[in-house]
């Protein structure tokens, strides 16, 4: 196990400084600089810029600084937001994201977990065609037309909750977000649940659980799900993925000041160092996170050897 | 033990007419392959038949499709306007509701209304379709291009190669991609519509190899040691023909399987990237961006967002429908998710 985990792990630290290269590669690669506007600017005070921001210097110092950055884990000042360092803005943003992300991963769970196992022990009845046909719904609605969507209905018709804005955790304004973000992962869920308690429901051990006895409840509960909800598991991995896309546009939806806006925006201004920062940051929670579902998942199956 | 679970499933047994048709087609002489092989593909076309929700979903991609390849003609000749006709009446430059006349009476013109300024929205949702169904089409060409050709190499030749190609495959794998993309087009922001699509096709069609190369690779596997790979290696064909020429066609069951769910993905990628303002740039129109205009007006004019969005969403459910509908029909085996 722990030479399992160590070789994961020597793995993953190649695996981010390949993405923070890649990242660094596209901004240096592309025309244009962060300080170039519509007017060009007089060669004096470019030289200045260049010279405050070390750009002057051959690439593989300014590569090495970057790196020396990221090892340290302090990625610097930002360009655009004048004396903000990174480190500040991605912990002043990251409690909203992960606010969201995770209430709407937990709702998608429990709502997708609960229909995948119904629709798979009922097979091929009216409720499997109809929670498989929602979620199928589900994969197919973009989030940023569900969203609006849900404004419409909820905020602009009905006056029940607010449109947008961040009004903290928890709060009413929360709702409409989490609802919007965790509508794919539903049915992604409920899909891998269906799919995975249909094979385990056939399988030998279930026939033993029926046969000794047990009641359907506890074959369902003890030992179907059990098994049938390992896709699920390893989906997490796939689903912290998503969840950053999905947040990208859920906060710019409903302006909120996370993790994925402020990256956006970073992108745009060109911003380097928090464009670097936010990149680094994610691919090590993404890639820490999918090492600890592999882990979970060889204590949920034992059959699973590293 | 699971596979022989799947492969005893109802549908493979209840095939005795067509496997009697495919056994005395087996006998005809060797070398007429396509003939044998139709037999596998008029299985497959029955099955998918059969599954009246995939059936529905072929139906509506060939609808939508053929609306949005001459509907903006149509409207052109039965209205005279196209999808970026502005109206040279000031008092018409406004969001009409569906079905309205300036007057406010009942009107066949604008079925979808107008937008903010006075464009016939149901043209502008037909040409958006050309757009996404284009960028859906191409991104995955150039996946299958590069999945299939990456994964039947890895596969082939094997060994060290193989698990040098496929560990890199892994490390792609993890990357949050799509976060390279929008640092891609951010940076490499085309100033022409044209080439911000190119971009597009690039972008998309660079990250959504991986899988394919997989399914490929794993099929490649299988294939590689049968009698007429031998016989090929046997007659001195050359490697790149033996791959390309021998192998790759038979894979092509999982393939196109692969390539129809990979469609749906891409044209939702592409309309999450052009709502963030990184995709198709105007004056193209996606389903994606029109979406993304109507969102500004929302709370006004809803029917500025709802047209745009639910045929892209309606295309996309049919997508997926029918790329279920072919794994089951074609590919029994691979059925998960």
């Amino acid at each position: 196990m722990l030479r399992f985990v160590l070789r994961r792990l020597l793995i993953t630290i190649p695996t981010i400084l390949v993405v923070i290269t890649l990242t660094w590669g596209l901004i240096r690669l592309a025309p244009g600089n962060f300080y170039s506007g519509e007017k060009p600017i007089p060669k004096a005070i470019e030289n200045n810029i260049r010279e405050k921001y070390g750009l002057n210097k051959p690439w593989y110092v300014q590569y090495g600084k970057m790196m020396g950055h990221v090892l340290l884990l302090d990625f610097g000042t930002s360009l655009k937001y004048e004396g903000q360092s990174v480190n500040g803005i991605i912990a002043r943003s990251l409690p909203v994201s992960a606010a969201i992300g995770l209430s709407a991963y937990l709702l998608a769970l429990l709502v997708g977990i609960t229909l995948g196992s119904f629709a798979a022990l009922k097979q091929n009845s009216k409720l499997d065609y109809a929670s498989m046909a929602l979620a199928m719904v589900g994969i197919s609605v973009p989030n940023f037309v569900l969203g609006p969507i849900l404004v419409l209905i909820f905020s602009l018709t009905l006056y029940w909750l607010p449109p947008a804005r961040w009004y903290g955790f928890p709060s009413r304004g929360m709702v409409l977000p989490v609802l919007t973000l965790s509508g794919i992962y539903m049915a992604y869920i409920a899909r891998l649940t269906r799919a995975g308690m249909l094979e385990v429901l056939r399988s030998d051990y279930i026939r033993t659980a029926r046969s000794k006895g047990l009641s359907e409840r506890q074959v369902v509960m003890r030992h179907a799900l059990r098994g049938g909800l390992m896709p699920v598991v390893s989906f997490t991995g796939p689903a912290l993925a998503f969840l950053l896309t999905g947040t990208v546009v859920v906060e710019r939806l409903f302006t909120l000041p996370g993790l994925g806006n402020y990256f956006i925006q970073a992108s745009l201004n060109r911003d380097e160092p928090l464009i670097i920062g936010i990149v680094s940051f994610i691919a090590i929670t993404l890639l820490l996170m999918n090492l600890v579902v592999d882990i979970a998942y060889a204590y949920l199956d034992p059959r699973i050897r590293y | 033990m699971n596979e022989d679970k799947r492969v005893s499933e109802p549908e493979v047994i209840h095939t005795p007419p067509e496997f009697v048709v495919a056994e005395e087609e087996l006998h005809t002489p060797p070398g007429e392959e396509i003939v044998a092989g139709t037999s596998l593909w008029r299985d497959a076309w029955r099955r998918l038949l059969k599954n009246r929700l995939a059936v529905f979903g072929m139906i509506v991609v060939i609808l939508v499709a053929v609306a949005s390849l001459v509907g903006p003609e149509i409207i052109k000749r039965v209205n005279g306007f196209g999808p970026d006709y502005i109206p040279s009446d000031s008092r018409l430059i406004k969001s009409f509701a569906p079905f309205r006349a300036p007057d406010g009476s009942f009107s066949w013109t604008h079925p979808m209304g107008t937008d903010n300024q006075g464009r016939d929205i149901m043209a502008r949702v037909l040409q958006g379709g050309q757009i996404s169904l284009m960028v859906g089409i191409i991104a995955t060409i150039v996946s299958l291009l590069i999945g299939v050709a990456y994964g039947a190499v890895a596969g082939y030749l094997g060994g060290r190669i193989d698990n040098l190609m496929m560990r890199f495959v892994d490390i792609l794998y993890s990357l949050p991609y799509i976060i390279l993309v929008i640092v891609l087009l951010a940076m490499f922001r085309s100033s022409t519509a044209v080439g911000q699509l190119v971009l597009l096709f690039i972008a998309l069609g660079s990250v959504s190899w991986l899988t394919m190369a997989r399914i490929v690779r794993g099929q490649v596997l299988s294939l590689k040691n049968q009698e007429f790979v031998l016989a090929a290696r046997a007659t001195g064909v050359s490697t790149t023909r033996i791959i390309f020429r021998h192998i790759v066609p038979n894979t092509l069951g999982p393939v196109i399987v692969y390539a129809t769910l990979t469609i749906p993905t891409v044209m939702l990628s592409e309309a999450f990237l052009s709502y963030l303002g990184f995709g198709v740039q105007p004056p193209l129109a996606s389903w994606g961006s029109l979406a993304s205009d109507g969102i500004q007006n929302i709370a006004i004019f809803p029917w500025q967002l709802i047209f745009p969005g639910l045929t892209m969403a309606l295309t996309l459910f049919s997508l997926n429908f029918l790329g279920d509908g072919l794994r089951d029909a074609l590919d029994p085996q691979m059925r998960k998710v």
